[in-house]
């Protein structure tokens, strides 16, 4: 069974969806590769602000 | 006064065909409808973007809806039907959690989930590129 850790999870899921996203939202290859990097970086991103913030909710 | 006889906008090359073919394709296989458009290098990203999303969230014990029984359920499953073949094979092979027992099992389960969604979105894709709203 493969079990990675959540950041890995969130890294792996980013890497794909953003791929798909910049494939399918862009027409030329150079916007593709940039929205997909803008994508993979809001995924990531957020993904860090929210956990930072349900970590100082919790305590 | 002299006027310029109108002449006819350059045309795109007709494609014969079906032109539902590439959508059905590639709701059955990742990428195939772009492969259908001699779109190579976003076929094979594509394909492989979601056979591997779908294949880790099996990995990960995921599970494949197969019962309607709430909305929740049904969402799931028009959501891992999105994979087309994928789906089925993983069905007929009985790969996949029956029930999610752990946390990595359920992120495992949105793994195919999403997989099956991207899906969707790349074969609305190629339909796009195949009628010309998109290049």
């Amino acid at each position: 069974m493969f079990s990675p850790s959540h950041f890995t999870a969130v890294l792996l899921f980013g890497v794909f969806a953003s791929t798909v996203f910049g494939i399918t939202q862009r027409e030329t290859p150079q916007r593709m590769f940039r929205y997909g990097l803008y994508c993979f970086s809001l995924f990531v991103g957020s993904a860090i602000v929210l956990s930072w913030v349900m970590y100082l909710i919790a305590r | 006064m002299s006027s310029t006889p109108n002449k006819p906008a350059p045309t795109a090359p007709q494609q014969q065909g079906f032109v539902f073919l590439p959508l059905i394709a590639g709701w059955l296989v990742p990428g195939a409808g772009h492969f259908l458009l001699r779109k190579w290098g976003r076929g094979a990203l594509l394909a492989i973007s979601i056979i591997c999303m779908f294949a880790i969230g099996l990995a990960m014990q995921g599970k494949l809806y197969a019962n309607a029984h709430d909305i929740l359920e049904i969402l799931g499953l028009l959501g891992d039907l999105g994979s087309g073949l994928l789906y089925v094979v993983g069905r007929t092979m009985g790969l996949g959690a029956d029930s999610v027992q752990l946390t990595v099992a359920d992120w495992g389960t949105r793994f195919i989930v999403v997989a099956g969604l991207l899906n969707i979105i790349a074969a609305v894709d190629a339909h796009n590129l195949r009628t010309g709203r998109k290049s």
